[in-house]
């Protein structure tokens, strides 16, 4: 595709007013406040917020004594492997199901795509309903079981709940993906391989997955995403980052410590790590799709 | 379809009604808790799996909120719908039209920092709220712009998906075009408006659906910028309402609302289903 038109309109002043509301947006609220995080995580200011001081690198030290954070890392690491990992796993066996199917294959998609609007807000809470210790259907069964769920209480049990939660509601996001992945490899190459002899747990692993990793690999690098910053609501609504600090996420500890315990220095310390890991994330993202439209 | 396997093609079915069930269960659960009272709920554990004979007071308490029987009041979901709806809407058309006029200026105009212009909304994408909470705060708490619906909009109207998607699909416009409008002697605007704002139809309902749910679902943000209940979105108001621990929330209304809270963006995708489609694989690309 052309990277560039042949033919323009002319003028000097148009193009400078059509992108004046989005520079405005832009420059107003995301470049001024990103600035402002990357000069406030170099000041300590104190209670009152009326005066700071230039300190140098040691809030970012503070942060790397801090096992707190360090804590929150690894939640937060833990949280992306199982939440990526679970997810696409199950939506890639749901696509797979779903890319077999001749009849009813558009009946499922429908049913199984509309979690996608559901707010990971809303998820949380659906979530939380169905396994709360005392009146949860689930928590209940699990009790019935002879299994003492009280993910109040135990850790565990909190990260197991909001994995759930988070695989729920990105599932129908990884399926689409990986359903249109499916379908747009050629039906030639696999009926090649079924004369071939290959059925189709063989023709899955050599044919069709392969073919699929740009697809794996684009979803990876967005659920990693969607786990540092779209769980946020997800884990407030259904755990509120507890029990003790056992589910605070990055994001989680950034709001929590900037707005409750109002460390300013510490937050936007944070925050600036926090961007740094979504620079590399997206730098990655599009470097691959660079590549992917040559391949 | 290679080869018929009807014992393969049966497992097929069944994992994927299997898939329906583990994605419609969550929902269902909370669909029955909307219809019984809320002594139901807490009282009868496990709750009964068939629909009680709750549902219109359920939903009337959650709509216009009202009084328990401890004294603890729920506060009127009504408003909070209003609230997440015009805020949907301003956020998705908004994104979409100064999506359209960025990359219209992007593609067809040639001026100096026109690449500037193009990495700087590149990396908004970078740039989420939830990385610089605190100062982005400040910046709409001094402008004043706190518990109100600007403050609540404009700081994510910003797009960089929308803008590159809009980018995309005016590049594989032809050229004939902006020759024959010239050739009119139709102005740069009046091309926009008669020519390529109709053929953009399909990309501006696909990035309505992705935009609409991105708005509604919006949780940080609200959050942060809102105290007053009158601008309290309802996915917001939801949480707000479970604060209370187990035994203290009416879980029947608060179910209800969670219902009300998924109808119009659930409504959205499957209305829209083929362009919802195409957008999200769109916009990835």
């Amino acid at each position: 595709m052309a990277v560039e038109k042949r033919v323009r309109f002319k003028s000097w002043w148009l193009p400078w007013v059509l992108v004046a509301p989005q520079m405005a947006i832009v420059l107003v609220f995301f470049f001024w406040p990103a600035g402002q995080a990357l000069f406030q995580s170099v000041l300590q200011e104190d209670a009152f917020g009326t005066s700071s001081e230039f300190v140098g690198m040691q809030n970012f030290q503070r942060l790397w004594d801090d096992d707190t954070y360090l804590a929150s890392f690894k939640t937060t690491a833990v949280f992306s492997v199982l939440v990526a990992g679970i997810g696409l796993t199950l939506s890639l066996l749901l696509a797979v199901m779903a890319d077999r199917v001749i009849k009813g294959s558009g009946f499922y998609r429908t049913l199984l795509i509309w979690p996608y609007a559901v707010a990971p807000a809303v998820a949380g809470v659906l979530w939380l309903f169905m396994f709360a210790p005392s009146i949860g259907i689930v928590s209940f069964w699990l009790r019935a079981m002879g299994f003492d769920w009280n993910h109040l209480l135990n850790g565990n049990h909190a990260m197991t709940l909001i994995v759930m939660a988070a695989v729920w509601k990105q599932l129908s996001y990884n399926f689409l993906f990986f359903l249109a992945g499916l379908q747009s490899i050629p039906k030639s190459l696999v009926e090649a391989a079924a004369i071939d002899g290959a059925g189709p747990w063989r023709r899955f692993w050599t044919v069709q997955f392969p073919l699929l990793t740009p697809t794996t690999f684009f979803l990876l690098v967005i659920n990693i995403i969607y786990v540092f910053i779209d769980t946020f609501a997800i884990v407030d609504a259904a755990t509120s980052g507890g029990p003790g600090k056992d589910t605070a996420i990055l994001v989680y500890k950034v709001y929590f410590d900037g707005f409750k315990a109002m460390d300013l220095g510490g937050s936007a310390a944070q925050s600036v790590i926090l961007m740094a890991i979504l620079i590399a994330l997206t730098v990655v993202q599009f470097r691959y799709v660079e590549k992917r439209v040559n391949y | 379809m290679v080869e018929n396997r009807p014992l393969a093609n049966a497992l097929s079915h069944l994992v994927l009604v299997l898939g329906v069930l583990l994605v419609a269960f969550p929902v269902y659960i909370t669909f029955i808790a909307s219809t019984q009272t809320a002594e139901q709920i807490v009282q009868n554990v496990p709750m009964s799996l068939l629909p009680g004979d709750n549902t219109l007071q359920s939903y009337k308490l959650a709509l216009l909120g009202g009084q328990t029987e401890y004294g603890s009041k729920i506060p009127p979901v009504a408003p909070m719908m209003m609230v997440s709806m015009i805020t949907a809407l301003t956020i998705a058309l908004g994104k979409i039209a100064i999506s359209l006029l960025s990359a219209f200026a992007v593609v067809y105009f040639r001026f100096p920092g026109r690449t500037l212009v193009f990495w700087m909304i590149f990396v908004t994408l970078m740039l989420p709220v939830e990385v610089r909470i605190l100062p982005t705060y400040k910046v709409v708490s001094d402008l004043g712009l706190l518990n109100s619906y600007a403050g609540l909009t404009v700081p994510l109207i910003a797009s960089a998906t929308a803008t590159f998607l809009f980018r995309q699909f005016f590049l594989t416009v032809p050229d004939e075009l902006v020759e024959a409008a010239r050739i009119d002697g139709a102005s740069p605007m009046r091309f926009f408006w008669d020519v390529l704002l109709p053929l953009s139809r399909t990309s501006i309902a696909a990035l309505f659906v992705i935009q609409f749910i991105y708005g509604w679902n919006q949780y940080l943000w609200p959050l942060l910028i809102t105290t007053d209940e009158s601008m309290t979105p309802v996915v917001l108001g939801i949480k707000k309402m479970i604060s209370g621990g187990d035994a203290a929330t009416e879980w029947n209304a608060v179910m209800a609302t969670a219902i009300l809270a998924m109808i119009p963006p659930a409504l959205v995708v499957m209305l829209m289903q083929k362009w919802f489609v195409k957008g999200l694989v769109d916009t990835e690309k």
